[in-house]
């Protein structure tokens, strides 16, 4: 099978300027993928699937991927300028200072598929596409009528990532039920605070089971119980340690 | 009225047969309860396998899964409960007629399971409907089914026609129709039902 770098050209040769990029893939399997720009993705695909050397017929299976909003701290090399007083004389020097900055890389939603091809009987070929963010621009162009097997897949990525398939021809939510807010696969999906009942906490479960414990005593509003879910904290850590 | 067990079988040994209305009603229903062909996951494969011949289930009188809740009495809960599938499953155990009995099979209907922390799986069929025999497992193995079946039957056996503790279908009082829940914008509205489930307090 051609490599990635080959596709990449074949792509280009045939559909000048569709901006296809690589994306290495640096760890042993080394499976790189091409990441297709939206507005030119259906093109891509359609060549993809009906080019005679590549044929990549099959697409079996298609997942989503989120990017979280992800703040950087790096450090930048910045040139300042300084008085200094040398010898009785001031002067002004040019003094190279580490400086630490944060900066807020904005996150992206991305949908990734793998391609075979049944006829010549190659592949895997990863192919993946980004959102511009992960609020408002989640539209991504729908390869359900490039490939069908996409339909399904497609419609379980809108209904967990939320990624909005623009030509798919049946968008609706697939696993959750109609009426359900938010989409559970993200990152920052908050669950419902359902811990009432964990008799075999550990870990996250348990500290979310003994705040949920902590909010239905105050809810319940005494002070005496307050005090009694600090305990209840202590005892809970303590028996942890114990189950160690 | 009790019978005296020693003089039943002095009695059996002359070929006179004692017996009572409740022992009589009662072994007629425990020999003959149909399950609801209705299968939920991976423990439905087991629940399937526990009626074929080489594990048999007709032997207790079980054979005959109905397709209809109208005229199943026992409701095998096989498998995870999804908050989707929920509702569905409380709809299905309020269609079925008195008496109706419910045997949770697995670690995913009894509580979640695996699952447990997920966002789409109910932590136990028991918050909404009535369970008479929880079976541990993943899946549990037909023998536990079986095991379950012949637990449901000694239930059934031991139940009284009349007084205080008479089974729900001869208490004109008891509720009959269990709430549905509703799917809310992240959970099942309400998370549980009171009437049936209280939360069990941990003692951590």
């Amino acid at each position: 099978m051609k490599t990635v770098e080959e596709i990449r050209a074949a792509i280009e040769a045939a559909l000048p300027g569709a901006g296809v990029e690589i994306v290495p893939n640096p760890s042993v399997s080394g499976q790189h993928s091409l990441r297709l720009r939206p507005s030119s993705a259906v093109e891509v695909a359609k060549f993809l699937r009906d080019d005679e050397e590549l044929a990549l017929d099959f697409l079996s299976n298609a997942t989503g991927v989120d990017w979280p909003d992800k703040e950087v701290t790096e450090k930048v090399k910045v040139t300042r300028t300084v008085r200094k007083t040398v010898d009785g004389v001031e002067q002004t020097a040019e003094e190279a200072v580490e400086e630490t900055r944060k900066r807020v890389e904005p996150g992206c939603l991305e949908a990734v598929y793998h391609l075979f091809s049944v006829a010549r009987g190659h592949g895997p070929v990863v192919i993946r596409m980004k959102t511009v963010n992960r609020t408002d621009q989640v539209e991504l162009p729908s390869l359900t009528p490039i490939w069908r097997s996409a339909e399904f897949q497609e419609r379980e990525i809108f209904d967990l990532y939320g990624i909005v398939f623009s030509g798919h021809p049946d968008l609706r939510r697939l696993l959750m039920w109609e009426g359900f807010k938010d989409h559970p696969m993200r990152r920052d999906y908050v669950e419902p605070d359902d811990f009432e009942y964990e008799p075999t906490a550990h870990d996250d479960v348990l500290k979310r089971a003994v705040a949920h414990q902590a909010k239905q005593l105050e809810a319940a509003g005494t002070a005496a119980g307050a005090a009694g879910v600090g305990a209840g904290v202590a005892a809970g850590r303590e028996g942890t340690g114990a189950g160690a | 009225m009790a019978v005296d067990e020693g003089l039943k079988i002095e009695l059996g040994k002359q070929g006179v047969l004692v017996t009572t209305i409740e022992e009589l009603y009662n072994w007629g229903r425990r020999s003959s309860v149909w399950p609801m062909q209705f299968g939920l996951a991976c423990c439905a494969i087991e629940m399937i396998a526990t009626t074929m011949a080489r594990y048999d289930l007709a032997r207790f009188g079980a054979e005959v899964f109905r397709p209809s809740p109208r005229q199943a009495d026992l409701m095998i809960i096989s498998g995870t409960v999804t908050k989707k599938m929920a509702p569905q499953v409380v709809r299905l155990y309020n269609q079925m007629a008195e008496p109706r009995y419910v045997i949770a099979m697995g670690a995913c209907a009894i509580s979640g399971g695996p699952f447990k922390q997920g966002y789409n799986v109910l932590k136990g069929i028991d918050r909404y409907i009535p369970v008479d025999v929880h079976i541990p497992g993943c899946p549990p193995r037909p023998e536990a089914l079986i095991q379950a079946f012949m637990l449901l039957q000694k239930k059934i056996d031991g139940q009284h026609l009349t007084g205080p503790d008479r089974p729900r279908f001869l208490d004109a009082e008891a509720q009959g129709e269990f709430p549905v829940p509703v799917q809310g914008e992240h959970d099942l509205e309400p998370a549980s039902n009171p009437g049936v489930w209280t939360v069990p307090v941990v003692i951590r």
